[in-house]
C-alpha cells in the first residue's frame, strides 16, 4: 500500500515539471507583460521602461526565466493582478472560497440525489420507477450544463422570483450575522442545484449498473439461500460493494467541479474562480489567468492522486499493475 | 489462400452486423425516432443552407429590432434585425459540422495511438500513456479558453485543431485496453507467427475487432461535442464571430431582457441543442447493444 502511494507520488514529479514548463510557456505566449500597461502611459519615459524590464529580468535567456518563475510560486508570489491592481494571490484568495462552498454544496445535492436513485433503480430493475430513473438518466446526460443553468435562472429567478439571478450575497448584509449566512445560502441553491441536476446523472448510473452486476454474484445467492432477509442482503452485502468504488470517485468528482464551475459562475455571476478566470481572459488580465491554470491543473492532480490512493485502498487489485 | 478466406469471413460478419443494428433499431421505438428525427434536421439544415444565402441572413436591418416572431421572420429578429430562423439554420449547420470534424480527428489520432500502444506494448505503451495520462488530468475548459484567446489569426480551423489536441486521449485509452486484450487472441498469434507485417495485423485483424467500440465511442462523442463547442460559443471563446454556432443564439441570453421577454432568441436553439444530443445519445445506445450480444433486444 505505502509502497503504491510513494510510487504514485513520485511519478506525478515528472507530471508537475512538465505542467509547469507548458504554463510557463502559455504565459509567455500571452501577449504584454508586467510593463506593458505602463508603455500606454504618456508620461512614462521610455528609456526608463527599458531599463525596468531589465532589471526585472524579462531580458534574461528563457531558462532563467523560468527557474525565476517557478522560486516565486514556490514562495507564493504570482505577480501583480493588471485589472485589479492587487496581488494575484490576493484577488484568487477573495474568490476561492465562494468556488469552495460551491463545490461541496453541488457534491453533497448530488450524492443525496444518486444514492437513493441509483439503489432504487438497480433494486427494482425494469420496475416503473426504474424507467423514469433512467428516462431522468437520458435526458440529464444529453443536456449541457450551461443550457441547464440558463433554464433555471429563467424559472426559477426571472419567472417565479423565488431565487436572486446572481452574486454570493446581497451588498448590504453584515458579515458574520446569521441572516448573511442564509443570504449565502439563498444565493447558492440555483447554482449547486443546476450542477447536481445534471451531474448527479453519472453517479446514478454507475451505481444502478454495478447494484445489477452484483446481484447475480455467487456470495448473494449463498447469502440469500442462508435465509438473510432482502434488506440485509442489500445493506450488508451488495451496497458495501457498490459503494466502495463511489466512495472513491471523490477526488475525481471534485476536480471536474472546478472545471465545471466555469459555465455555472459565469451565468450566475457568482463571484468564484470559474467567473474570476473567464473575466481574466476577456480583459487579458494574463497574471491571473496564469496562476488559475497553474493552481486548477495542479488541484486536478492532487484529486487524480486522492482518488487513486482511495481506489488503491478499497480494491487492491488495482496496485498491483 | 488464407487472405481470402479471411476477407469471405469479415465480409460475413459486417453484413451480420448491419441486420442487428437495424433488428435493435427496429425494437426500439425511441431510437427509430431519433434517428428520423435526425435524418431531418440535418437534410432541413443542410438543404436550406445551400438554397439560402448567407450574407442575406446575417444583414442587420435596423427597421425590424427584436421583432417577435411573424409571417415574415418565423422566429422574430435579433438586436441587430438578424432572422433568427436563418441563423438557426446557419448555427446547427456550423455546430454539427465542427463537431462532426472534431471526432473524426480525434477518432483517427485515438485509433492510432490506441492501436500502436496497445499493439506493441512495453516502451511504446508506457510513453504514450504517459502522454495520455498527462494530457487527461488538464483542466480541459481553461485550457482551451486559454489557447483559444493566445492563438495568432484565430479560426475555425484552429478551433478544431484545439479542441482535437485535447479530446483523443479518452479514446486511445479506450481502444488500448480493448486491443491489449485482443492481441492475446490466437488469430494474432498465428498471423505473427506466419510473417504477417504489424500494420497489416492492426489495420485488417484487429480494428475490426474493436470497431463496434469505435463507432460506439464516435457517436457518444458527437453528441459531447456538440455540447462543448456550443457551449464555449455561449462563453464567447468557441466559434468566431463570423460562424455563428447555436452557442452564438443560446449566448443572447446572458443578456437578462433577452432572457426574460424575448424566448424567441435563446430557446429554439437551446432545444435544438438539446434535441440533436439526445437523439445522437439514443442512436448510440442502439449501437452499444448490438456490439453487446448480452444487451441486446433484438
Amino acid at each position: 500500500m505505502w509502497k503504491f502511494i510513494l510510487r504514485r507520488i513520485l511519478g506525478m514529479i515528472p507530471q508537475l515539471f512538465v505542467l509547469s514548463i507548458l504554463v510557463f510557456m502559455m504565459a509567455k505566449a500571452m501577449p504584454g507583460d508586467a510593463l506593458t500597461g505602463r508603455q500606454m502611459d504618456p508620461k512614462a519615459d521610455p528609456e526608463r521602461i527599458a531599463e525596468q524590464r531589465v532589471q526585472m529580468g524579462l531580458n534574461d535567456p528563457v531558462h532563467v526565466q523560468y527557474i525565476r518563475w517557478i522560486k516565486n510560486i514556490a514562495h507564493g508570489d504570482w505577480g501583480v493582478s493588471y485589472t485589479h491592481k492587487t496581488r494575484v494571490t490576493e484577488v484568487i484568495g477573495d474568490r476561492i472560497w465562494n468556488t469552495v462552498y460551491l463545490a461541496f454544496g453541488t457534491l453533497l445535492i448530488t450524492y443525496l440525489l444518486a444514492i437513493p436513485l441509483g439503489i432504487i433503480s438497480g433494486r427494482w430493475n425494469d420496475s416503473w420507477m426504474d424507467k423514469a430513473i433512467t428516462g431522468y438518466n437520458y435526458l440529464g446526460y444529453a443536456t449541457p450544463v450551461f443550457i441547464f443553468a440558463l433554464l433555471m435562472l429563467f424559472l426559477f429567478s426571472f419567472t417565479f422570483a423565488l431565487f436572486p439571478a446572481g452574486g454570493s450575497v446581497d451588498p448590504y448584509i453584515e458579515p458574520g450575522t446569521f441572516s448573511y449566512v442564509l443570504n449565502k445560502i439563498n444565493h447558492l441553491v440555483l447554482p449547486v442545484m443546476s450542477g447536481a441536476l445534471v451531474a448527479t446523472v453519472t453517479t446514478v448510473q454507475y451505481l444502478k449498473n454495478e447494484i445489477i452486476d452484483t446481484k447475480t454474484r455467487d456470495f448473494i445467492r449463498t447469502a440469500r439461500s442462508k435465509g438473510i432477509p432482502d434488506s440485509k442482503v442489500y445493506s450488508g452485502h451488495i451496497l458495501r460493494n457498490a459503494f466502495l468504488p463511489i466512495a472513491a470517485f471523490l477526488g475525481y468528482e471534485i476536480t471536474g467541479l472546478v472545471g465545471g464551475s466555469v459555465f455555472i459562475e459565469s451565468i450566475y455571476s457568482y463571484p468564484g474562480i470559474g467567473q474570476l478566470f473567464v473575466t481574466s481572459v476577456m480583459l487579458r488580465d494574463f497574471s491571473v489567468v496564469t496562476a488559475l491554470v497553474m493552481m486548477t491543473s495542479f488541484a486536478t492532480l492532487l484529486g487524480t492522486l486522492l482518488s487513486d490512493i482511495i481506489l488503491s485502498a478499497v480494491d487492491p487489485r488495482i496496485r498491483i499493475e | 489462400m488464407e487472405m481470402k478466406a479471411g476477407t469471405i469471413k469479415s465480409e460475413e460478419k459486417s453484413l451480420a452486423g448491419y441486420t442487428v443494428i437495424w433488428k435493435e433499431f427496429k425494437n426500439d421505438k425511441l431510437a427509430l425516432v431519433s434517428l428520423f428525427l435526425l435524418a431531418v434536421i440535418l437534410m432541413a439544415v443542410y438543404g436550406i443552407s445551400l438554397m439560402k444565402d448567407v450574407e442575406d441572413i446575417v444583414k442587420v436591418d435596423f427597421l425590424s429590432i427584436y421583432m417577435p416572431p411573424s409571417g415574415e421572420h418565423w422566429l422574430g429578429t435579433d438586436y441587430g434585425g438578424r432572422d433568427i430562423f436563418g441563423q438557426l439554420v446557419i448555427g446547427t449547420k456550423n455546430s454539427f459540422t465542427i463537431s462532426l470534424c472534431i471526432t473524426t480527428i480525434t477518432a483517427i489520432l485515438g485509433l492510432a495511438a490506441g492501436l500502436t500502444a496497445g499493439y506493441f506494448g512495453g516502451v511504446i505503451d508506457a510513453i504514450i500513456m504517459r502522454m495520455i495520462d498527462f494530457i487527461i488530468i488538464l483542466p480541459l475548459l481553461m485550457f482551451v479558453i486559454v489557447f483559444v484567446t493566445i492563438v495568432p489569426n484565430y479560426n475555425i480551423y484552429a478551433f478544431i485543431l484545439i479542441m482535437s489536441a485535447f479530446l483523443w486521449t479518452g479514446k486511445a485509452r479506450l481502444i488500448r485496453s480493448k486491443v491489449l486484450a485482443e492481441r492475446e487472441m490466437d488469430y494474432v498469434h498465428a498471423s505473427q507467427t506466419l510473417g504477417t507485417p504489424h500494420w497489416k495485423i492492426m489495420l485488417v485483424q484487429i480494428l475490426p475487432n474493436v470497431s463496434s467500440l469505435i463507432i460506439v465511442n464516435f457517436t457518444l462523442n458527437l453528441a459531447g461535442n456538440i455540447g462543448l463547442e456550443s457551449g464555449l460559443t455561449f462563453l464567447g471563446f468557441g466559434l468566431p464571430e463570423s460562424t455563428p454556432s447555436l452557442g452564438t443564439l443560446v449566448s443572447y441570453a446572458t443578456n437578462p431582457d433577452v432572457l426574460q421577454n424575448k424566448w424567441w432568441i435563446w430557446v429554439p436553439a437551446s432545444v435544438l441543442i438539446l434535441v440533436l444530443m439526445l437523439c445522437i445519445n439514443f442512436i448510440g445506445e442502439v449501437l452499444k447493444r448490438s456490439g453487446d450480444a448480452r444487451q441486446r433486444r433484438g
